[in-house]
């Protein structure tokens, strides 16, 4: 499967019907946003309004909370996503020189996407692999016991 | 030649280093070679550095090999592994590893030895049996059960369990809810997501046992988005107790209801924070609430709400099977039971250890863990998350105990130890706490939200050597601000890692003097 197939193209009527699927859960926000970032690859702004509308609450509620948590990108990311664990237990084990190499590799910094829309590097705090450190996960799949060589392996999947 | 059972994990951390090759591998080869054996993906045993972790069963017992690469797969049936032959890698009778053999597995006695979606699997290694004990008792007397055990809630506050619960059931609702809190956010903690991949079922029993102990029946899981392996099992593993009439309106046939839904995080440290993931699960913002009023008051959409985390919960059904008395004979002081130490980051043997209560930090991390992976020297250990303190070695007489390590200024909140050695900047791991805690803060009060930033700033001055003794008094003051004036604890503890690096670590501070013998 090719990446870039993998999100589909913005589209209201679709946004419509998984908040409509998703309505009648204790708390269907979290949901409905999570279901439009597996689907779209992230919230749209034209989501917004909606979602807002399906569940009766302010555009600015819906927008609150989309700000307020990690996961709920309002950008596209780039094809591939790589999250570096940057928390203390990859800390002990040398992320930071994990760090170097893959930015180096990548030609990007933490926190950026190559401007071929090819890669997003983003740190996580922590992916509960911590006796394994240090770890990072590429695409929802998971790597640990990283060092500064291996990691190019990482680099080199994202490349191909 | 009869068929035999191989037994690979299918814990992430057992992933996260090739587990899934190795089966493959593992499959090819016994394909070519014409062998008939069956791979049982199990949980993890908590010897992470062993992991991928191979085990065949023999009537001897199981026997294992690890750390396998995909590589190393055909020296494996080479050396014929299939009937316990020697390997470099092996390790012997899994089940008389030393590691093993000096704990006292009550939660984790299933984990790694079954299929963790197998219901049979479950069954005949005891589970249900404590669920079954309380569908018998009154309600009152299910509390009463837990309170005698001494339980306390192992999310961090060790706060009793029983009488949380005894709170949520005294109040007057038409629902109540059970909220499972598995954010697990906290650095160096992995116990949850083990348990949660490796023996789904037991945090099930448990919240139907809280259920029918409050008269509660809806219940939640949350579980952080970082752990997308455990979602998936625990979501299949409901729908599978929901099938066997585990969960539902007729719990194994008694008539007694409770449901129960998993949700995903969003990759918000705070929600781990109980109010705060309240608010996230009814669809808001994650900022805390003020309390009171308590959750198990006024918790969930306003009903009482019993919050626990999956550990304590997790200790339910052996507390209901073997009787509060037999749990609380574990431990030490008003520290009662066991439980799931989880050594972390550079350590030689990594993993999970679950004990009773009283061992000290220097048993933990020197002969359990055997020191550092890198070999070098011991130098810190910071316990119980991102807001715990960073110990010295001449700290390591400490007993783990949540009043012995209250009174040296830490605390042991979920259990994580992280384990640095000789090259680890305190000063270094100092300003991460405050940028994290900037990072990471709801934004609710000033102390946590700007004292965090400046903070950055303080211990970024320190760093560059400018201005230090001025600096440091800043600090100091700047960290009382947080700890008197913050609602929560992320501000609120946010003090203790950065003070206890500065108190028993003070010469990585003083960069002055380096900064003046560079010239
Ligand atoms: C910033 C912050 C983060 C927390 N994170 C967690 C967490 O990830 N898991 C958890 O169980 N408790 C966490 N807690 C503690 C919870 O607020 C609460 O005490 C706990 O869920 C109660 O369950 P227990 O009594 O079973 O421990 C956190 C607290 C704070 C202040
Ligand atoms: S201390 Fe920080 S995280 Fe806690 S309520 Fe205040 S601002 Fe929010
Ligand atoms: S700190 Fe990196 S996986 Fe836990």
């Amino acid at each position: 499967m090719l990446v870039q197939e993998r999100y589909r193209e913005f589209d209201p009527a679709e946004v419509r019907a998984v908040a409509m699927e998703l309505k009648g859960l204790e708390g269907p926000l979290l949901p409905i946003l999570h279901a439009l970032v597996d689907r779209f690859g992230h919230v749209d702004r034209r989501a917004v309004p909606i979602v807002a509308e399906v569940l009766n609450l302010s555009r600015a509620d819906v927008h609150g909370v989309v700000t307020f948590y990690h996961d709920f990108r309002q950008e596209p990311a780039g094809r591939h996503v790589i999250k570096l664990c940057q928390a203390e237990a990859c800390q002990s084990m040398g992320s930071d020189r994990v760090l170097a190499a893959l930015e180096t590799a990548l030609g990007i910094r933490m926190g950026e996407t190559s401007p071929d829309g090819r890669v997003t590097l983003e740190p996580v705090y922590c992916l509960g692999l911590c006796a394994s450190a240090p770890s990072a996960m590429l695409d929802g799949e998971l790597h640990a016991r990283l060092d500064p060589v291996n990691v190019l392996a990482l680099a080199q999947e994202v490349a191909a | 030649m009869s068929r035999v059972r191989v037994f690979i994990p299918q814990d992430a951390a057992a992933l996260a280093v090739g587990a899934g090759q190795v089966v493959a591998r593992i499959r090819a080869e016994a394909l070519t070679r014409g062998l008939d054996i069956e791979i049982v993906r199990n949980g993890s045993r908590g010897m992470l550095w062993l992991e991928p972790l191979v085990e065949v069963e023999l009537p001897q017992g199981r026997v294992g090999y690890g750390p396998m690469t995909a590589a190393e797969i055909p020296s494996l049936f080479d050396a014929g592994f299939l009937q316990g032959g020697s390997h470099p890698r092996g390790i012997g009778l899994v089940a008389d590893h030393p590691w093993l053999t000096c704990q006292q597995r009550l939660t984790f006695a299933r984990c790694g030895l079954t299929a963790p979606l197998s219901l049979d699997d479950y069954r005949a290694h005891g589970g249900l049996a404590g669920l079954a004990k309380a569908l018998q008792m009154a309600p009152a007397a299910i509390i009463e059960e837990v309170t005698r055990s001494g339980l306390r809630g192992r999310g961090g506050a060790g706060f009793p369990t029983g009488i949380k619960w005894r709170t949520a059931a005294q109040t007057e609702a038409d629902q109540r809810y059970i909220v499972c809190n598995a954010d697990e956010g906290d650095s160096g903690t992995f116990a949850d997501r083990m348990i949660m991949e490796g023996d789904p079922y037991l945090l099930i029993e448990g919240m139907v046992i809280a259920g029918l102990a409050v008269g509660a029946t809806k219940g939640f899981v949350y579980i952080r988005s970082e752990y997308p392996h455990a979602f998936k099992t625990f979501v299949e593993a409901i729908r599978i107790a929901e099938a066997a009439g585990i969960l539902g309106d007729d719990i194994l046939g008694s008539g007694r209801v409770f449901h129960l839904e998993a949700r995903l995080g969003a990759g918000a440290y705070i929600c781990g924070e109980e109010t705060s993931l309240l608010d996230s699960l009814e669809g808001k913002r994650g900022t805390v609430r003020k309390k009171p009023p308590l959750p198990a008051i006024q918790g969930l959409f306003g009903r009482p709400t019993i919050i626990n985390n999956v550990l304590s919960l997790t200790a339910v059904p052996t507390i209901l099977a073997m009787g509060g008395d037999f749990y609380q004979e574990f431990g030490m002081g008003r520290s009662r039971g066991t439980m799931p130490i989880q050594l972390a980051g550079n350590i030689k043997h990594g993993g999970l250890i679950e004990r009773a209560f009283g061992l000290t930090l220097g048993e933990l991390v020197e002969d359990l863990g055997g020191g550092t992976r890198t070999g070098r020297p011991i130098r810190a250990v910071q316990v119980g998350g991102p807001l715990g303190a960073y110990w010295p070695t001449s700290l390591f007489d400490t007993p783990f105990d949540y009043e012995a390590f209250a009174a040296r200024g830490g605390m042991i909140g979920h259990g994580g130890i992280v384990v640095f050695d000789d090259t680890v900047d305190l000063a270094k791991q100092a300003r991460f706490a405050l940028e994290f805690c900037a990072i990471e803060s709801c934004g609710k009060c000033t102390p946590c939200r700007i004292g965090s930033t400046r903070g950055v700033e303080v211990m970024d001055r320190i760093l560059a050597g400018q201005d230090v003794v001025h600096q440091i008094n800043l600090l100091q003051d700047l960290a009382e601000v947080m700890r008197d004036g913050s609602l929560c604890a992320l501000g609120g503890l946010t003090p203790m890692p950065v003070m206890s690096a500065l108190t028993h670590f003070p010469e990585d501070f003083d960069r002055a003097q380096s900064a003046q013998a560079a010239e």
